[in-house]
């Protein structure tokens, strides 16, 4: 591995101190099973590495008045337990349930698989469809940015130097709304996704749908939200030409590439299909509330 | 710079000196001696180098060893009681659930942590929750035999 200087702050000041005053490159460590590995082969000269996990809150996750207070460093394997937020956030929970292994999920975060920022990180889509933002902490304060703008491209996302995530913000969601996220991978379990889907639907007592979000990961250089496959659904009862609307919608919005996992008409192809199911799955666990 | 790093390893405290370039495993297996953690892929992939810290299971391969600074860590060493082997180990040999060995430390330590969370899991369940520890030699069929039957014989004893 390269040579590195390691720091575990313990407060958010002393975090952004180090991060504005480093000489050398900084790598932010949260869970670690993304950036060891990356720090083993990619990466080539020395590094600071800032481990954020010991700033107070960056493990936690509570209830504020209108919103889940996500801290970034939490373990999927601490999320996914969470009943209260699984309640709430089934498509959430599922989509970070479905990051690699039982050993993996002990160390990696939300927070971690946002700022490593890959295509096909898996619980990206499932932050967007339900209008999850970034709190973002400088040496010029605080700033608040959409997941959906947060990332800028492959492995990249707006973090300045000076900056940290120091939570995501899950706004509580509207009566009768819920969310579902799915993702196609070759095998049945731990793998990257090759196309997934995620979508929150509300839906009025009589299953008329009033407000939907649908967004696509691993077919586009970041997770993109798709406001036309979500303005297929509004107004319909996700009716056969409704879900068929939205599929083609979100095959439409894909910019997917080529490689040995699955081609540009596969993934375009698959994304639609997900993303009908996972209308159906989110309008199901509406009419089970 | 090397760090000096305070934690506990099986209940017992441990400090070393590490760079903060060393991995867990990396510290466990070649500076303090503690070879039953296996390396078999060094990447996450593989769970030879499964360890319970803090609670959680996770890849040693994937933790800094700075990163113990004050943690409690559970490894296969602390498994058995003195001679006494554990009913996980002991299940592992009547069912010769291995052949060459080095997936089997990684195997044991992640079924504590599966029976420890879950001590009727169905035999999917245990399979799902083992899924990230890989075996070239045995077919996993002699593993789920001995993890269920670790399963059963520690629900009776309990
Ligand atoms: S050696 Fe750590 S997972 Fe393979
Ligand atoms: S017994 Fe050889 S890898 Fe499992």
């Amino acid at each position: 591995m390269v040579a590195l200087t390691y720091h575990a702050p313990d407060s958010l000041e002393e975090a952004v101190q180090l991060l504005s005053t480093a000489r050398q490159p900084v790598k932010l460590l949260s869970g670690g099973t993304d950036l060891i590995i990356q720090m083993q082969g990619l990466i080539q000269d020395e590094r600071l590495v800032v481990d954020v996990k010991k700033i107070p809150g960056m493990r936690a996750a509570d209830w504020m008045e209108d919103h889940l207070r996500l801290g970034p460093s939490m373990s999927c394997a601490q999320f996914t337990k969470r009943q209260d937020i699984q309640a709430v956030f089934p498509g959430l929970v599922e989509a970070a349930y479905l990051i690699g292994s039982t050993q993996v999920q002990g160390r990696a975060s939300i927070g971690g698989n946002l700022c490593n920022a890959s295509p096909a990180a898996d619980t990206i889509p499932a932050l967007i469809v339900n209008r999850a933002a970034c709190l973002i902490q400088g040496l010029n304060g605080t700033r608040r940015v959409n997941v959906e703008d947060f990332l800028t491209g492959v492995g990249q996302q707006c973090l300045a130097s000076d900056e940290l995530l120091v939570a995501i913000e899950v706004p509580n969601p509207a009566a009768r709304t819920r969310d579902a996220y799915l993702r196609f991978i070759p095998r049945t379990e731990m793998d990257i996704a090759v196309a997934g889907a995620a979508v929150s639907v509300t839906l009025d007592d009589t299953g008329v749908c009033t407000n939907a979000r649908v967004a696509i990961g691993a077919v586009a250089p970041t997770a993109i939200l798709v406001p036309s496959a979500a303005d297929a659904l509004i107004g319909t009862k996700l009716e056969d030409d409704a879900l068929l609307a939205a599929a083609a919608a979100s095959s439409q919005a894909a910019n997917p590439i080529s490689d040995r996992r699955g081609t540009v008409e596969f993934r375009r192809h698959v994304v639609g299909v997900l993303t009908k199911r996972a209308a159906k799955i989110a309008a199901n666990r509406v009419g089970a509330l | 710079m090397k760090s000096h790093i305070s934690t506990t390893i099986n209940g017992d405290s441990v400090e070393f000196l590490c760079e903060p370039s060393q991995t867990l495993l990396q510290v466990l297996r070649n500076d303090l001696g503690m070879t039953g953690t296996k390396e078999g892929c060094g990447s996450g992939d593989c769970g030879a180098c499964s360890v319970i810290f803090d609670g959680e299971l996770v890849c040693a391969c994937l933790v800094l060893g700075v990163e113990a600074q004050g943690a409690a860590i559970e490894t296969v060493e602390g498994v058995a009681a003195h001679d006494q082997l554990h009913v996980i180990q002991e299940k592992f040999l009547e069912h010769a659930a291995l052949q060459c060995g080095i997936c089997t430390p990684g195997l044991i330590v992640s079924t504590k942590a599966l029976l420890e969370e879950n001590p009727s899991p169905t035999e999917a369940e245990a399979r799902y929750f083992l899924a990230g520890n890989l075996c070239r030699c045995t077919g996993y069929d002699k593993i789920i035999k001995a993890v269920m039957d670790a399963a059963a014989t520690m629900r009776q004893g309990a």
